[in-house]
């Protein structure tokens, strides 16, 4: 086994054999002509091929990969009409009485020098397109087609590089992914491959005795395997069919409203931790966030995080996510999650102890800098903002006379900020007892099942040795959901889960008879948990 | 002669695909239209030598129209550029 580096395109799985492709090296020869009007004529009629070749491409990947991507032949077809072009062609022909082929190569090689000397990314990868469009001329002069060579069985195809044409044009149900050693990130091959989800690694250290030898692309690492050990080909195999169940749910389910049999319409939302985690919410297709964990801003730095920090990361995510529901929870800090700089005391049992709301509300410093980020924040996008460990009324209260402060200060100094709805988090037993008063204080609840359970079965979800008295479908636990989704809904709020049991599909049907309004569940969970919803029923 | 200034918003900047609408758009009329930005001049109907330029997102640059529809060309550049870039 071999094992090379590339820079990934697109961070999929491929496993097959390889297919080494060698373009068909169109050595092109200058020719002495004595008939020049004989040359422009011929290349008057390739060009005439060349753009004809060119939309069809162009309609074959507004099917394949969008019109966006699309455009990328209309561009070249247009290049081919550019008056300079032309003007080069027509100038070496009859100036040097040469072949049309020469002349096209020649200008071709004076215009993507042009591209590759400018400082851009952008305009430097346009060189690749304008060589692009001169093979194609030349090959039509030749007769030849451009299509890249038949394959009988599917492959990863290694070259040198690829041109988008070439990328469009393979069948794409034969093409496992490529690996190439030129070509940048940029290039609107990688785009392409992007678009039509094939895994792709460039700058590879390729060699053509690879041809028909068993390798993986593994994306994600940027890793190839030429000839893999068994071990290893099991393993990616394992890999690979997981993310390709992923992929057939996502095809069939994305995009389709999450709404039960009889029509009940579900919140579907997902968790996350950090800005980055705001891709896969997006291509998991969840409604919105359900629970944005603010810690890591805490957990990752060596101070607190200022005001300004905060509100750039916010503000992202909600631009990011473009209307959808962000629901931020503010920190929990303490228990399991200690930051140094917070001088937290040790404590005996710190699940139980200075933690989340407790500081927040004796430290109103701290609680103050990151309400007002996040209210800023909600000028940019559709923001709640939840509280955890929350236990009685008295606290709700006082957080939301701290959240008008804010408010207030804010619209003095001129600051926008919009309309953010303020829940609570219910996950103690104490919560859940009081449920109904609670309720008439804020606009949403939502179960987080994790610390709910561990303070209901007294259990310590740390100590492994109680694995076996522990239950996560307690009915204990089952029971105290539906009295707060019931006291939620007779004050007119909503009710969603956002702990570990909301993604467990064995419990998904049972939360929607129950009436829970909304489930916020890992990414990955989005699609599984939707096809789940859009097979049950309410009532 | 007529002339307008225009601010580039696409981040990009005048690439390929606008390039070569402007292209089209600047050869329906008669006049002889041009670009210039970065002290550099191309003919607008040139896609090459417009994205030769390298315009980039934030640039200034003059559209320039002379000939007998100059007034119109140049009212329909504006919107154009408003429009693509």
């Amino acid at each position: 086994m071999e094992q090379y580096v590339g820079k990934t395109i697109y961070n999929g799985i491929a496993i097959g054999r390889i297919w080494f492709y060698e373009k068909n090296q169109q050595q092109v020869k200058r020719v002495k002509t004595d008939n020049p009007k004989a040359e422009i004529a011929r290349y008057e009629k390739a060009k005439e091929i060349a753009i004809a070749q060119l939309n069809d491409l162009h309609n074959k990947a507004v099917t394949d990969v969008g019109e966006a991507n699309a455009m990328i032949f209309e561009v070249h077809a247009m290049m081919l009409e550019d008056a300079d072009y032309n003007d080069s062609v027509y100038n070496i022909i009859q100036t040097e009485s040469v072949n049309a082929e020469y002349a096209v190569a020649t200008t071709g090689d004076n215009f993507s020098v042009m591209f590759a000397q400018m400082d851009d990314d952008y305009f430097k990868a346009r060189s690749a397109d304008v060589k692009d469009i001169s093979e194609r001329v030349i090959a039509a002069l030749a007769g030849e087609d451009t299509r890249i060579g038949d394959v009988n069985e599917s492959v990863i195809v290694v070259a040198e590089d690829l041109a988008p044409s070439e990328t469009v044009q393979m069948d794409k149900s034969k093409l496992l992914g490529f690996v190439t050693r030129l070509g940048s990130s940029n290039s609107h091959t990688a785009i392409l491959a992007r678009t039509m989800n094939i895994p792709a690694l460039i700058g590879v250290d390729i060699d053509n005795s690879w041809n028909g030898k068993t390798a993986i692309i593994d994306g994600r690492k940027g890793l190839l395997f030429i000839e893999p050990d068994e071990v290893t080909l099991a393993a990616y195999e394992a890999e690979k069919k997981k993310d390709d169940d992923a992929k057939k749910l996502l095809k069939k389910l994305k995009g389709l409203p999450d709404v039960t049999k009889d029509g009940k319409e579900i919140k579907l939302y997902a968790n996350i931790g950090s800005v980055a985690d705001v891709a896969n919410v997006l291509g998991n297709d969840a409604a919105g966030i359900g629970l944005f964990r603010s810690e890591f801003l805490y957990l990752e730095k060596n101070s607190y995080p200022t005001e300004e920090e905060q509100f750039a990361v916010y503000k992202t995510v909600a631009q990011n996510m473009a209307g959808k529901k962000v629901v931020i929870r503010t920190m929990d800090i303490g228990a399991d999650k200690q930051v140094d700089y917070f001088n937290l005391d040790k404590e005996e049992n710190p699940a139980m102890g200075y933690r989340a709301i407790r500081i927040c509300l004796d430290r109103v410093d701290i609680f103050k800098t990151q309400l007002r980020a996040i209210y800023r924040a909600s000028a940019f996008g559709n923001i709640a903002i939840m509280f955890p460990m929350i236990i009685s009324v008295t606290e709700v209260i006082r957080i939301k006379e701290i959240c008008e402060e804010i408010k207030t200060e804010l619209k003095s100094n001129g600051i926008a900020y919009g309309d953010v709805e303020l829940g609570v988090m219910i996950e103690t037993p104490a919560a859940v007892m009081i449920a109904e008063e609670l309720a008439s204080q804020v606009d949403f609840f939502s179960i987080g099942t994790n610390d709910l359970t561990q303070y209901t079965l007294a259990i310590d979800r740390q100590n492994s040795k109680l694995d076996s008295f522990y239950d996560s479908h307690h009915p204990a636990v089952l029971r105290m959901i539906k009295q707060v989704v019931d006291s939620g809904h007779s004050a007119g709020i909503w009710v969603g889960i956002c702990g570990e049991l909301g993604a467990d599909t064995s419990l998904t049907e049972n939360f929607i008879k129950m009436g829970v309004d909304e489930l916020s569940v890992s990414p990955s969970f989005v699609l599984p948990i939707r096809k789940i919803i859009r097979n049950v029923k309410y009532a | 002669m007529k002339e307008f200034s225009y601010i580039i918003k696409d981040e990009i900047g005048i690439h390929a695909r606008p390039a070569g609408l402007l292209a089209k758009e600047a050869n329906r009329f008669s006049s002889k239209i041009t670009i210039e930005a970065n002290g550099k001049t191309a003919d607008a109907t040139r896609l090459m030598a417009v994205m030769g330029l390298g315009i980039k997102a934030g640039a200034e640059v003059v559209i320039k129209a002379e000939g007998d529809d100059e007034a119109e060309a140049i009212a329909k550049l504006q919107e154009f550029m408003e429009a693509n870039l």
